[in-house]
């Protein structure tokens, strides 16, 4: 494959997968929580680096899952304390990335992981960075890792589909079910840490939120139906990721600020062209909507 | 055997007590009527039986066993307001999310489900809303698909949250008449209701609840001008236009 071509389809990787898991979060109303965990995950990252001395890939998705659970954890505990759920978000966050930052600049200087790089990430350089594959010869790096996220992704919504569901809609009855609701969070939020990890590489802790965010809420603007939000989310964020790249050839500027730049402009389309939910048409429905509800 | 059992439970907030040692227990078949002032912790009470907030201390049994989420003869109707109307799905979908606990890991409702469903919509007469995104329905609507997901469930004990909430009067008629059909066909229901004029007409027990119990027991034993008066304080201007309505 091309060079031109290994972007797009890692930029799509990316977007799917983001695409597909912003759909539950958007639909959880934990937005927030998700951000705050692709960017701690950057300490995750850090101290598997530490640890292992290498920039191996399972090492930094096993730190990536600890410090991702952590945060979790952490802003419920604080959450539960009694401190307002937005604020125990901005503490831990911003405290456990801070510490990630330190770490690096510390540290990890001598190595390719600084600090630009995992703010913005460089998916132009995907193309270069091989490993070989079985019989499928050498492929880059990130698109193997990020496939392997994806497939893990998929296979997980799968599995935990209806429980996702109840959960999402109605925690309290799913608990009476006996659903294990606060288990299925848990579940959601590894998903979150490794697929930010696989994607940070990419397009790096700032933009991933972008993506993790973006599709899902386009998404909800366009349908009713629950299986079409899961689609629509993971194929919004292929089309996010793809136009981004074509800005940035266009315009020859940063890859994965094209990328979040298109995601907004897709979600700003979407908020006023809906059919039934977009400005235009809630503007000329007012008076039908009205009717409607009497 | 007693359908319900409770013995000592305690429930606190922030170590502040909600409910303080309540003790009741409620024989099969009958409709309960738990009543009480705002604050007086009744949606906590159920919330608690069922294991959805931490108990300080206490006990439940439901038909003499100890009871736990994965029994499946207890069904739960929460308040309305407790969920997200704007979700993306249908009635049918929602009715069908009272079987995802037996369904177990991995499967998927079968037809048969469907079909049990699209029955359950028709006792509360919503199976021509059974496509309807849940946004689109009115309040009265929406509890219905409620009650319909509350009966796929199939249970023996059933605990409502306030099902007559906010709803118009087509729909209380609709729901009282399940009610008693439920009971009819043995079941035991606990609902929690705000509206004491029709409390007499609708539950054959009456619980009187706040923070604390006060009585629970027969309708026409426990629902009295004293009981009132202990459960709601000092409305007295309040409670002798409820007794004249009893007297009536």
């Amino acid at each position: 494959m091309s060079y031109e071509m290994w972007i797009i389809v890692t930029g799509a990787l990316v977007g799917a997968s983001c695409g597909v898991i912003g759909a539950f979060l958007i639909l959880r109303k934990i937005a927030m929580l998700a951000d705050a965990i692709s960017h701690t995950v950057l300490l995750g990252i850090v101290l598997a680096f530490l640890v292992s001395h290498s920039m191996n890939g399972a090492f930094m998705l096993a730190g990536a899952v600890l410090v991702g659970l952590f945060t979790a954890f952490a802003v419920q505990l604080l959450n539960s304390g009694g401190i307002q759920e937005d604020a125990s978000i901005g503490v831990v966050f911003t405290s456990l990335f801070a510490l990630g930052v330190i770490l690096i600049s510390l540290y990890a200087k001598d190595v390719h992981l600084d600090v630009e790089h995992v703010l913005m990430g460089e998916i132009a350089f995907v193309p270069w960075e091989t490993v070989s594959l079985l019989s499928f010869g050498e492929l880059p790096k990130a698109f193997v890792m990020l496939g392997s996220i994806f497939l893990l992704d998929l296979l997980l919504i799968t599995l935990f589909y209806k429980e996702f569901k109840i959960t999402s809609f109605d925690p309290g009855m799913a608990a009476a079910l006996g659903i294990p609701v606060l288990l299925i969070h848990y579940v959601l939020m590894v998903m979150v840490s490794v697929t930010s990890v696989a994607a940070f590489d990419s397009v790096g802790a700032i933009l991933v939120v972008a993506m993790l965010i973006a599709p899902g809420a386009t998404a909800y603007l366009l349908t009713d139906r629950y299986s079409a939000m899961l689609l629509l989310s993971g194929g919004i964020g292929v089309l996010d990721s793809t136009a981004g790249y074509f800005i940035a050839k266009a315009f020859d500027v940063s890859i994965s600020g094209s990328m979040a730049v298109a995601a907004g402009i897709i979600f700003t389309l979407a908020w006023i062209l809906s059919p039934r939910y977009g400005l235009l048409s809630r503007l000329f429905s007012r008076h039908a909507v009205h009717k409607l509800q009497r | 055997m007693k359908a319900v059992e409770v013995s000592g439970l305690t429930v606190a907030y922030d170590r502040k007590p909600v409910l303080t040692d309540v003790h009741f227990s409620v024989p099969k078949g009958k409709l309960i009527g738990i009543v009480g002032p705002n604050g007086a912790g009744k949606s906590t009470l159920i919330k608690a039986i069922l294991g959805l907030i931490p108990r300080s201390s206490g006990a439940v049994r439901i038909f003499g066993q100890k009871y736990s989420p994965k029994n499946k003869d207890v069904g739960y109707v929460p308040q309305r307001g407790s969920v997200d109307w704007d979700f993306p799905t249908n009635a049918l979908d929602v009715v069908l999310m009272g079987r995802y606990g037996c369904l177990g890991w991995v499967r998927r409702p079968s037809k048969k489900d469907v079909e049990a469903a699209k029955e359950c919509l028709q006792k509360v007469g919503m199976l021509q809303f059974a496509g309807r995104q849940i946004s689109q329905l009115s309040g009265g609507q929406q509890q219905r698909v409620f009650l319909a997901r509350a009966l796929i469930q199939e249970a023996d004990v059933y605990f409502m949250d306030e099902p007559f909430a906010g709803v118009d009067a087509a729909t209380e008629k609709a729901i009282i008449s399940l009610l008693n059909e439920l009971k009819r066909r043995g079941k035991t229901v606990l609902v929690v209701h705000h509206d004491l004029q029709t409390v007499g007409e609708y539950f054959d027990w009456t619980m009187l609840l706040n923070r604390k119990l006060i009585q629970c027991g027969p309708t026409k034993d426990v629902f009295t001008i004293s009981h009132l008066q202990r459960t709601y304080g000092g409305k007295l201007a309040f409670l002798e236009k409820e007794q004249m309505l009893i007297k009536q």
